[in-house]
């Protein structure tokens, strides 16, 4: 990277930040399976990957836009349920099934969202919470089509015949995907959608009296947020073979505004980093066995205390509609 | 006063306009007309209600009585962003600044409507998006340059003082191109200077043909610039005029040196 830069004539633009994060990501997906010694770690950071991908989404929509959803965790329950649900009850192959419960999704989150953000300040995150109830209700209820509390295995994904398996495989299925997805993020960030965004998160009113139709943007906020967490839900659930209602419960929505402020709202590197220490740490915190969560919450605190004194008032105050 | 219309319908029309906070009577029967290239300023003493009646009119309380009309149409109610369609912008006694933003990236959201790229364009980068935002950076600073921030253009909001920031909301606002401009106290909290130069640029702005309304305590700038005046006093209009017929007026005098205004008093002797 430095070398590519080193290059360039020196009358050229010094690179943007859009393309060092780019370029960031890119490097170390690319370079981590080289250090890797064992499988486990490949399974551990397609993990990663795929919760990066659902937070680097959560991300427009809470870091720039400043809206916080609580139940973010139901639009990758409809991604992986698609892909469990198509080929085993509607035989659907599991890529179309994919591409469904994400087009699926972003309607879903099209319809719940178009009334909510008529309205200001906590309405959002207590709808998206009883959605995310709802919807994970649903998973738990219907036995006859997700398997009920126990979940259901998803079909192995083939290609021409090819059985798409192994760690490896995986790892970079999961890894070009975040790419491409940071990539968007990052264009997203850098458009005119993506400055009339951070407005809102700044000022609303003032947003609005230049022209902002603000229900509108955060309403696209959302529906894109959907869109990146069925993404990651289809991915999840390929990966691993089998879906279950976790994926869809209150406790993975909470992570991933978790993985989101201790990231860093607003930054998409941030937001990978979030994911990076939600998804790893207690991978690395087995060792303590029972205190494993109790040192992991205390971990977060200090996070959130000593690297994001800023922005840590409390979870909802942090967004705009707390203030105005 | 009519040498200063460019046309006969009026920009900005309030027709006579009321609003009701919990039963009590906040506004009530404020009309006014204000014209292309005119400036028209609204004073009174502290709660008289100048800043309700802005937020009335740029939509963002709905008033209990009365209409709005823009360049003769109906936009009573209307939400900001419609108003803004119309030609409406406006600035804030209180601040709003997108403070996480630079300044230049500040006037750039002002030019959201003028922006033309669509929401894939977006996501994907195309190149007319990086086309479009050159032309909104090269927009944005030369109205910078005309408000005389052009040297902190790329300077974070959150880091500009005071006085820079008054005018980074004109800059913002002007950048929607507006054929109605409310302008809530821009020379608040300005020095002497600063002072003049807002008083130079709305006289610009107003020359340009825009119809702004001003809202200002600094009655120097306001007997100054203005080509009629409304006194608001308790939410009722007192008097309309021009700037001699206010100062003459025994009626504006008694209400500021009443028990509500002698502070404006004061302001309006210095």
């Amino acid at each position: 990277m430095t070398d590519a830069a080193a290059t360039s004539p020196p009358s050229r633009r010094t690179w943007s930040p859009r393309l060092v994060s780019l370029v960031f990501v890119t490097v170390v997906v690319a370079v981590l399976p080289l250090v890797f010694p064992s499988n486990y770690y490949l399974r551990v950071a397609s993990l990663v990957w795929t919760s990066g991908l659902a937070v680097v989404g959560l991300n427009l929509l809470m870091g720039l836009a400043g809206q916080v959803s609580l139940g973010h965790a139901a639009f990758l329950g409809i991604g992986a349920y698609a892909v469990a649900i198509g080929p085993t009850h509607l035989g659907v192959p599991p890529i179309p099934s994919a591409l469904a419960g994400i087009a699926l999704s972003a309607l879903v989150a099209w319809i719940v969202g178009k009334p909510i953000f008529r309205l200001k300040g906590y309405y959002l995150a207590v709808a998206t919470l009883g959605f995310g109830l709802l919807l994970a209700l649903v998973l738990t209820s219907e036995s006859a089509w997700t398997g009920g509390p126990d979940g259901m295995p998803v079909e192995r994904v083939e290609l021409f015949g090819w059985r798409v398996t192994g760690a490896l495989t995986w790892y970079w299925i999961t890894g070009v995907a975040l790419i491409i997805g940071v990539a968007l993020a990052l264009n997203l960030e850098a458009s005119p959608t993506g400055r009339a965004l951070r407005a809102l998160h700044d000022s609303e009113v003032a947003a609005s009296v230049v022209g902002v139709d603000a229900a509108r943007l955060k309403l696209t906020a959302f529906v894109v947020a959907a869109v990146y967490a069925a993404t990651s839900g289809a991915l999840l659930a390929l990966m691993n073979g089998f879906v279950t209602p976790d994926t869809a419960s209150f406790m993975h929505s909470v992570e991933f505004v978790t993985m989101v402020v201790i990231g860093g709202m607003g930054s998409v590197v941030g937001a990978l980093v979030g994911a990076a220490i939600l998804v790893a740490l207690p991978q690395a915190l087995t060792v303590l066995q029972e205190y494993e969560t109790a040192v992991l919450g205390l971990l977060i605190m200090v996070f959130m205390i000593f690297l994001r004194q800023g922005i840590v008032p409390g979870l909802i105050g942090l967004f705009r509609g707390m203030r105005r | 006063m009519t040498a200063t219309r460019t046309s006969n319908a009026a920009a900005l029309e309030v027709d006579g306009v009321g609003i009701s906070f919990g039963g009590i009577r906040a506004l009530d029967g404020v009309s006014f007309r204000a014209h292309p290239g005119e400036v028209f300023s609204i004073i009174g003493p502290n709660g008289a209600g100048k800043t309700t009646l802005f937020n009335i009119v740029s939509g963002l309380y709905r008033p209990t009585s009365g209409r709005v009309r823009i360049a003769g149409q109906e936009a009573t109610g209307l939400a900001p962003a419609r108003l803004a369609r119309r030609g409406l912008s406006r600035t804030f006694q209180n601040l709003q600044i997108f403070f996480r933003m630079t300044a230049v990236e500040n006037v750039m959201v002002g030019r959201h409507m003028a922006e033309k790229t669509g929401f894939f364009a977006d996501l994907l980068a195309l190149p007319s998006v990086g086309r479009q935002n050159r032309a909104t950076r090269a927009a944005a600073l030369a109205l910078l340059d005309r408000v005389g921030l052009a040297d902190l253009a790329d300077q974070p909001a959150g880091a500009l003082p005071y006085g820079a920031l008054k005018r980074l909301e004109i800059a913002r606002a002007l950048a929607t191109e507006p054929k109605v401009l409310l302008l809530d106290e821009p020379a608040a909290g300005c020095n002497a200077v600063e002072t003049e130069e807002i008083d130079q640029l709305i006289h610009a702005v107003a020359e340009g043909g825009v119809a702004v309304v001003l809202v200002e305590h600094d009655m120097k700038l306001v007997m100054k610039i203005s080509s009629r005046i409304l006194v608001l006093v308790q939410g009722k209009p007192l008097v309309v005029g021009t700037p001699a017929e206010v100062r003459a007026d025994p009626r504006v005098i008694e209400a500021y040196l009443g028990s509500h205004g002698e502070t404006e008093a004061a302001r309006a002797d210095r």
